[in-house]
């Protein structure tokens, strides 16, 4: 990275994020913010540790499962709505509320349906996750010129074949972006149910070291949990943009 | 290329070989209720012929097309396709699609194999098959490339291949060639007339262009709109053992373009 007049790389206002918090921690001005080289510190501590270890796989089998569900389900029902209008009617208005429901406040009646612990925990991940990916499958669909669907229809396909080699790979731009998003979402969904629930995983840990008043902990924590979700959505970004260019030579 | 004049001759059930490959009867459309898109229609198709449909926009050329494809259902009448009502699509008709419908993903072989991988064709054996045909189209090389990498009128030889590679007895074309350019139009319809020759197949092609349909047919069929029918079958009795360009200064070529023209004019006015 340079200054001064030279192009800076993307990443670059994190670093001015990353000096600033260094100098207010070092400041010792609240109790909350340690300095940012104190939670690296940790962070190279705690993550080889056992709970942390533990808890990192808790959190990924569960946020794998609920993505996995999100996925499978939302993408067919997706391709479904874009293809019909009757279930697009009958389903668009549910799928719209969920979308800017705030699904926090489910996770306790899910807790009374589903039980404290892990199948409560993945239910609310694929919930946070599979709106969005219903909608984008459903956007995705929609664009798809017709003649491609009478074309595959024409040479014999069944509606399986269909599926599977016209509908996800015509709207696949729009799937990926709706997946995208719906994993960034997960994460949220994910740490959120394990919070509530706060018996499993990474949102005990959150649980733990807020309890505990142990920023280091905490912001170590947090920061794993970014670059993840960081690492995750830069992959998904990366296939977007290898489809790219038939998204554009699409258009009927 | 002779029309053989036998289209009184009748079809029946029990003798799918006769020389009608497409009847068309009493084919009436109606859409959403309201729209006739095709009023009592009757037509024959003789086999291993081109015939032309021609008339105005909305007519009912599209819709006619993709009834006999099974790709829509007719509000009344029957399609018979070599002595079998059609219910739907199948193996003996193939389409050629005019905005071409190419999967953009997929390389040009794939394309013009997806008939065939759809039929659960092995890979080797289907790819053999769509190789002979991107050959027989002019586009050997190109297998690798995707369609965003190629121009309009490779893109319609694609489509071509891939309907040839199913080796359907009757090829279903809608305006092929209206979004190429006149010269690739024109090197288009030489190359058609070879292959209908060629392959023994019966054509049955969706045009506007008077001189494109009289230019590649055995057999024309005039269409007026409102309601919708069959007002003429015109045979042109062209000698196509004469250059491409001899024939479209023909006499006789000339004389049929304007004949349809007149026709049309009278109905336009
Ligand atoms: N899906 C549809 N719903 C309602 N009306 C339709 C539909 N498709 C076609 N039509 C109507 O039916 C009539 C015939 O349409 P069609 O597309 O078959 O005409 P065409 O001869 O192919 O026209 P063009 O030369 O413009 O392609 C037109 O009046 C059109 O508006
Ligand atoms: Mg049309």
């Amino acid at each position: 990275m340079k200054l001064f007049g030279y192009k800076l790389p993307m990443m670059s206002s994190l670093l001015i994020w990353a000096v600033l918090w260094e100098i207010v921690g070092q400041l010792d001005m609240t109790i909350l913010l340690p300095p940012l080289s104190a939670i690296l510190a940790k962070m190279v501590e705690i993550v080889p540790t056992n709970s942390f270890l533990s808890a990192f796989g808790v959190t990924a089998r569960a946020f794998l499962v609920g993505t996995g569900f999100a996925v499978a389900i939302g993408i067919p029902v997706g391709v479904l709505m874009g293809k019909s209008v009757l279930i697009d009617r009958l389903l668009l208005p549910w799928v719209n509320m969920f979308l800017s429901a705030p699904l926090t406040a489910l996770v306790p009646v899910l807790m009374v349906l589903f039980g404290i612990g892990e199948q409560t925990v993945i239910i609310t991940t694929a919930l946070f996750a599979i709106w969005i990916i219903v909608l984008d499958t459903r956007a995705g669909v929609k664009q798809i010129s017709s003649s491609l669907v009478e074309m595959a229809h024409s040479f014999g396909a069944s509606s399986f074949q269909a599926f599977f080699k016209i509908y996800i790979w015509a709207a696949l731009p729009e799937i990926l972006a709706g997946v995208r998003i719906g994993f960034i979402r997960a994460v949220k969904g994910v740490i959120i149910g394990q919070l509530l629930v706060s018996v499993v995983g990474f949102g005990r840990l959150f649980e733990l070291y807020s309890a505990n008043f142990l920023m280091e902990h905490f912001w170590a924590l947090l920061l794993v949990l970014f670059f993840a979700a960081f690492t995750l959505a830069e992959g998904l970004g990366y296939l977007e943009r290898k489809v790219d260019y038939y998204a554009a030579s699409r258009a009927p | 290329m002779t029309s053989q004049g036998n289209t009184a001759l009748k079809t029946t059930q029990d003798a799918p070989q006769s020389d009608i490959a497409v009847s068309v009867r009493n084919v009436s459309k109606i859409y959403g209720g309201a729209i006739h898109a095709l009023n009592d229609m009757t037509l024959d198709f003789p086999r291993g012929q081109l015939t032309s449909l021609l008339g105005p926009s909305g007519c009912g050329k599209t819709t006619l097309l993709k009834i006999i494809g099974g790709l829509l259902d007719q509000t009344s009448g029957e399609i018979l396709v070599n002595g079998k009502p059609v219910d739907g699509p199948g193996p003996d008709r193939a389409f050629v699609f005019q905005d071409f419908a190419l999967m953009p993903w997929a390389t040009v072989i794939r394309n013009v194999a997806f008939g065939l991988e759809l039929r659960g064709i092995a890979k080797s054996e289907r790819e053999a098959v769509a190789e002979k045909y991107i050959a027989a189209v002019g586009l050997s090389g190109f297998e690798k490339q995707y369609p965003h990498e190629l121009s309009g009128g490779m893109r319609q030889r694609v489509g071509l291949a891939r309907a040839l590679s199913v080796n359907a007895d009757v090829l279903l074309l809608d305006e092929p060639f209206s979004a190429v350019d006149e010269q690739t139009r024109r090197k288009f319809q030489e190359d058609l007339l070879a292959l209908v020759e060629h392959e023994k197949k019966t054509f049955i092609f969706v045009t506007h262009s008077i001189e494109e349909a009289v230019y590649v047919s055995d057999q024309i069929a005039l269409l007026l709109a409102r309601p919708s029918r069959v007002s003429e079958i015109i045979k042109p009795d062209i000698d196509r053992s004469i250059s491409p360009d001899a024939l479209r200064r023909d006499p006789v070529y000339l004389d049929t373009v304007e004949r349809i023209w007149s026709s049309l004019r009278s109905y336009v006015e």
